[in-house]
């Protein structure tokens, strides 16, 4: 296990599996992301693209292979000349390199739209209390919400909670973001506008993003590269415009099929 | 058949005899609430050494009845272990280490409601241990566990006449000894338990104003405008603890 460092990725799955009990739902999956590169994740439900994103965000752990980080080992650590399985040192560690953020938001519900987004600044980051509203603050009017800031989360839409989330997520200043299916429990009238904050971050951002989506136009629209996969392995992956306009696999021609 | 003199005069000696109730009820609920605290944490531990004696406790307490504990603790334990601590310290650890176990429940059902994006989410950002669970878990599992504690608060005060087994004075022990002196079994009796209810409609009272209070101040006094919004719903649901009534209906 070399974990000697590559300066062109900023994350390397290298024969990474995952089984749950007998179930393999990733078969063994090599896939590098260069710094700021924005990658789309397609494929068929059940494909293993949730589980993938999980795998870098420390949710689960791989049954098999390597994800680096950075150059570095994620799910293990050297000890005493050898790899080791990690520990929640060295996984706290790599974290401060990653964020994600999820289908259902996950935003915290005791604490108003301010403090979901500082809160982390301050207790992770042990930045000043002001500095921390600051930064969140302007995190918020990035995302559009910086009128909404003492407000619950039960009290905005599911499009504002999700650019919420966002916020959370964007100010600890990941590497490297995973949004999964972010839109997938949105009203379609509320689809637009987060797709539009992902955009703009996309655009102006140094940061690479692991976006999972069955959004096709956006994927084609913001993706440096398409990645498409199936039953847990990567059957085709190239620039947007090869994988849309001329798929090579019957598996993404007939996938594509069913979004037009 | 009612003697109001005889209950007048009887009145004051029981009415303090709940002292020995109050203080009863109080350590054995600060030692329920901790001993909850062990068992739910102890419970959910990766080491099995601790997990299994843990679960394998709380099996056995909830499966054996509270009064049988309380004469081994009193009359068998003793002997094996050669101190005999007072009727009110062995009848406080017997409640505090029964209701431990009902604790340890709502704990658990608390804990076990919070959703669990929450704990992703505390992962995503980089929470720590500590910080996942002081800012983010428990904040959002204490608040419906306060009206089931609260219950257990009445439960444990209710059982306390159930001390009076293993020689402890209490309340109803002060009325069985005033009825061996008097041979008036009517009003003694009925004093205690008219006595329980008015003390037990009280606290629940209080602890309904409490609970209503803790809500309010956790709904985020903080800011003024969006408490017009109304009542903020949390995105979970109540736990589903063995709630034991307090009052029927
Ligand atoms: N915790 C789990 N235990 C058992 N099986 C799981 C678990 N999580 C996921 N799976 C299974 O792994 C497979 C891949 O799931 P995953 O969620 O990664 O797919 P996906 O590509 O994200 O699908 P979707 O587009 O529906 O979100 C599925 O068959 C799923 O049932
Ligand atoms: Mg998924």
């Amino acid at each position: 296990m070399n974990a000697l460092s590559q300066t062109s990725t900023i994350v390397k799955y290298s024969q990474v599996k995952k089984s749950y009990g007998d179930l393999e739902v990733i078969k063994g999956i090599d896939l590098s992301i260069a710094p700021g590169e924005k990658v789309a994740l397609i494929g068929p439900s059940g494909s293993g693209k949730t589980t993938l994103g999980r795998m870098l965000m420390t949710l689960e752990e791989p049954t098999g292979g390597t994800i680096q980080v950075d150059g570095q080992l994620l799910w293990h650590e050297e000890k005493n000349g050898r790899f080791v399985r990690a520990g929640e040192k060295h996984l706290h560690r790599m974290r401060e390199r990653i964020g994600m953020v999820f289908q259902h938001f996950n935003l915290f519900p005791h604490m108003n739209v301010l403090d979901n987004v500082a809160s982390a600044p301050r207790k992770v980051l042990k930045l000043h209390k002001r500095e921390a509203k600051e930064r969140a603050e302007a995190m918020l009017a990035k995302v559009g919400l910086a009128d909404k800031i003492d407000v619950y989360p039960s009290q905005l839409s599911g499009g504002q909670k999700q650019r919420v989330a966002i916020a959370r997520a964007l100010v600890m200043n990941p590497k490297v973001m995973v949004f999964d299916e972010v839109t997938s429990a949105l009203d379609p009238e509320l689809v637009g506008e987060v797709l539009e904050v992902i955009k703009d971050i996309a655009r102006q951002g140094d940061m690479a993003m692991m976006l999972i989506t069955h959004e096709m136009d956006f994927a084609r629209d913001v993706a440096d590269r398409v990645v498409f996969g199936a039953d847990g392995r990567i059957v085709e992956e190239g620039p947007p415009k090869e994988i849309f306009e001329n798929p090579k696999s019957d598996r993404l021609q007939s996938f594509l099929g069913r979004f037009r | 058949m009612w003697d109001w003199d005889y209950a007048w005069s009887i009145l004051p000696e029981l009415a303090a005899s709940f002292g020995t109730a109050f203080s009863a009820m109080a350590w054995g609920f600060a030692m329920a609430c901790m001993g909850g605290l062990i068992l739910v944490a102890a419970g959910r531990s990766r080491l099995a050494v601790l997990r299994l004696p843990a679960r394998g406790l709380v099996q056995f307490i909830r499966n054996t009845p509270l009064l049988v504990q309380l004469f081994f603790l009193y009359y068998s334990l003793p002997m094996a272990i050669g101190i005999a601590p007072s009727a009110f310290v062995t009848g406080v650890v017997g409640l505090g280490l029964h209701y431990s176990t009902y604790m340890s429940e709502v704990y658990r059902a608390g804990i076990e409601g919070v959703p669990k994006g929450q704990w992703e989410a505390a992962k995503a950002l980089n929470y720590n241990g500590r910080q996942t669970w002081f800012t983010i878990i428990l904040p959002q599992a204490l608040p419906p566990m306060i009206p089931v504690m609260g219950n257990y608060l009445i439960v444990i005060f209710k059982d306390t006449p159930i001390l009076s087994a293993i020689t402890l004075v209490e309340t109803l022990l002060t009325a069985k000894n005033l009825t061996s002196v008097s041979f008036r079994f009517f009003e003694p009796y009925t004093l205690v338990g008219v006595l329980f209810l008015i003390i037990c409609v009280i606290f629940s009272f209080l602890l309904r104003r409490i609970e209503v209070r803790f809500n309010r101040h956790h709904l985020g006094s903080k800011q003024g405008a969006s408490r017009s919004f109304g009542r903020r719903k949390h995105e979970r649901t109540q736990p589903n603890v063995d709630n034991r009534e307090v009052f029927p209906g």
